[in-house]
């Protein structure tokens, strides 16, 4: 069973803060869909290889040049927090 | 005949031998945005610039230069399609100020082939929705019914295209989000092969899944994009060297020697009457036309809902890991902190940045990748996702086309289900099969429920026949005769 402090673990792993009503709801849901979806333990998979890509990649030769395709001002145009071509962040510790 | 009754080819002509300059098209759909979107809310962001777009574009018809098969004519992209100085917030928070520095390959073939963009459309945040109810931007309209969702996740694409407000749309589908909303606005989507269209510079949501593909308002029309669209990139290296067939000459009337299969799992009381008759009717039409009714088995695809959101919430879980507040991207105040621990700075950044949804997601992908549940949960759906696909390979030695329906209902009311995340998810039943297999998928509109709501009907082949999905969708179009009928907003 998924209680509130593994709700706790996985939102950490997950790197969300959550409100305590937010992980009460998670509680309360997470394995409500966990146990419909628990319903493929009943196919057998022996020695079957999962499927990650669905159709083939064909492999392709290009020639190794380095591309500019963007400007570090181009960037850096996004960033919340900059300070000269860096991106700035507050003291962490 | 009005401007937005005309086909891509009827327009490339009248706009080639100058009956219509690319400056008047742009304005005539611009002025359509203005007077009926209020309703939708189909797009987020309304490219302004386009108009200067559209005269650089007549002057270079007017010097007699080669300007390209989609020259001049203004279409809506999703917002999860990056474009270069234009805002794509893929209907987040989190993406609330974002400007690309680059276009994705799809936005940079349409501009070569000479289309211009309107404006970027609404959408399900992240594309995590079936109901265009999950967007910061709030919720889209349906053209038809404006009490009813147009679908999802690309919802802003199918509700601009349904009340003609572009040429044609681009959405992207990653478990059913072109074709459902598509059935649900009464146009056309066709979902491609995975790799028969680059993902480059689309916001990624589940790599393996995520394809980019046409939104029209006719079967020709999505031949057309969808021809401009595809082929190899080397930004995506899943993208196929295939050569891209002339889809356009795929189109047919008749049904001759094309063998149709229905998939006996797909019987299911969860069908409503009205989408049960529509299948129906197109069934017979089909053999009516000349075509062979076939019945396959996928029995796997009773897993297909778990499977998808299993794989799909997992890929997401890490693609979304990007988003730290950093280097773009939405930032929580600081203001007033000396200092902060750095595992509650992403923390917090993501946890105000992120809407329930996403993070209802994230939640059940890291859940579904760590230590201890790895195997029973991702590793395993990526087996019965094997399994699945092999099923499909099987029925496809005995038909050309699958037919099915698209979802259980027309489209549902604002509101009705988007409480219980659940019975969200069961939308997806006919759909997800597509993209975990990989197979092309359309949906072409082919009737209407008793409350006047659009029912399409969905078209599945294997992979990289998307051929075979233009030939049957044309011929049911043509017999079908509904596409006269238009939504009340417009």
């Amino acid at each position: 069973m998924i209680d509130l402090a593994d709700i706790e673990k996985i939102a950490l792993l997950a790197r969300l803060e959550l409100s305590p009503e937010k992980a009460r709801e998670h509680a309360e849901q997470l394995p409500r869909v966990l146990k419909h979806f628990e319903q493929i333990a009943q196919v057998s998979t022996v020695g079957v290889e999962p499927l990650v890509t669905p159709t083939e990649i064909e492999a392709y030769w290009r020639e190794d040049d380095v591309v500019q395709e963007l400007t570090p001002d181009e960037i850096l145009a996004n960033a919340p927090d900059k300070i000269g071509h860096l991106f700035r962040v507050p003291p962490v510790i | 005949m009005a401007i937005i009754d005309l086909s891509i080819a009827e327009l490339r002509k009248k706009i080639q031998q100058r009956e219509l300059s690319a400056t008047q098209l742009s304005e005539a759909f611009l002025n359509r945005i203005k007077e009926l979107d209020p309703k939708l809310n189909s797009f987020i962001t309304v490219n302004e610039r386009v108009m200067d777009d559209a005269r650089e574009l007549d002057k270079r018809i007017a010097a007699g230069e080669n300007v390209g098969p989609l020259a001049g004519l203004p279409l809506a992209i999703k917002d999860m399609l990056c474009t270069k100085g234009i805002k794509t917030t893929a209907a987040s928070k989190m993406l609330n100020n974002f400007v690309p520095p680059y276009d994705s390959t799809v936005v940079a073939k349409l501009k070569k082939a000479g289309a211009l963009v309107i404006g970027k459309t609404n959408l399900d945040e992240f594309a995590m929705g079936s109901s265009n109810e999950t967007s910061f931007y709030g919720s889209v309209k349906n053209p038809w019914n404006l009490d009813c969702v147009p679908g999802g996740s690309s919802g802003g694409s199918a509700a601009a295209q349904a009340a003609r407000l572009a040429v044609a749309s681009i959405g992207t589908d990653t478990g059913g989000s072109i074709r459902q909303p598509a059935s649900f606005c009464g146009i056309v989507g066709i979902k491609p092969t995975y790799g028969r269209v680059s993902r480059y510079g689309i916001v990624a949501y589940a790599s393996s899944l995520d394809q980019a593909g046409p939104m029209t308002s006719t079967v020709a029309d999505a031949a057309e994009m969808l021809e401009v669209i595809s082929g190899h990139d080397i930004h995506d290296s899943t993208s196929s060297q295939k050569s891209v067939p002339t889809f356009t000459q795929s189109l047919r009337k008749d049904l001759k020697g094309m063998k149709i299969g229905l998939i006996r799992e797909y019987e299911t009381d969860a069908i409503s009457a009205d989408v049960r008759k529509t299948v129906e009717n197109a069934i017979a039409t089909a053999k009516s036309l000349g075509a062979e009714v076939v019945e396959v088995q996928v029995p796997l695809t009773q897993y297909a809902v778990p499977i998808y959101y299993l794989v799909a919430a997992s890929e997401a879980s890490s693609n979304l890991a990007r988003y730290d507040g950093v280097r773009y991207g939405y930032r929580a105040d600081y203001q007033n902190l000396s200092a902060v621990e750095l595992e509650k700075f992403y923390c917090k950044n993501r946890g105000q940045g992120f809407g329930e949804e996403v993070q209802r997601r994230i939640m059940l992908g890291t859940y579904a990748l760590s230590s201890g549940y790895y195997d029973a949960y991702y590793n395993k759906a990526g087996q019965v996702r094997r399994l699945l696909t092999q099923e499909f390979q099987s029925a496809f030695e005995k038909c050309d086309v699958i037919l099915s329906p698209v979802s259980t209902t027309a489209a549902f009311k604002i509101g009705e289900r988007i409480s219980d995340p659940l019975a969200m998810y069961l939308n997806d039943i006919f759909t997800t099969s597509t993209n975990l297999a990989g197979l092309p998928g359309m949906s072409v509109p082919f009737g209407f429920s008793a409350q006047g709501m659009p029912i399409g009907i969905q078209l599945t082949a294997t992979h990289f026949q998307e051929e075979k999905l233009f030939a049957v969708a044309s011929a049911l179009e043509a017999a079908a005769n509904i596409s006269d009928r238009r939504p009340n907003v417009i």
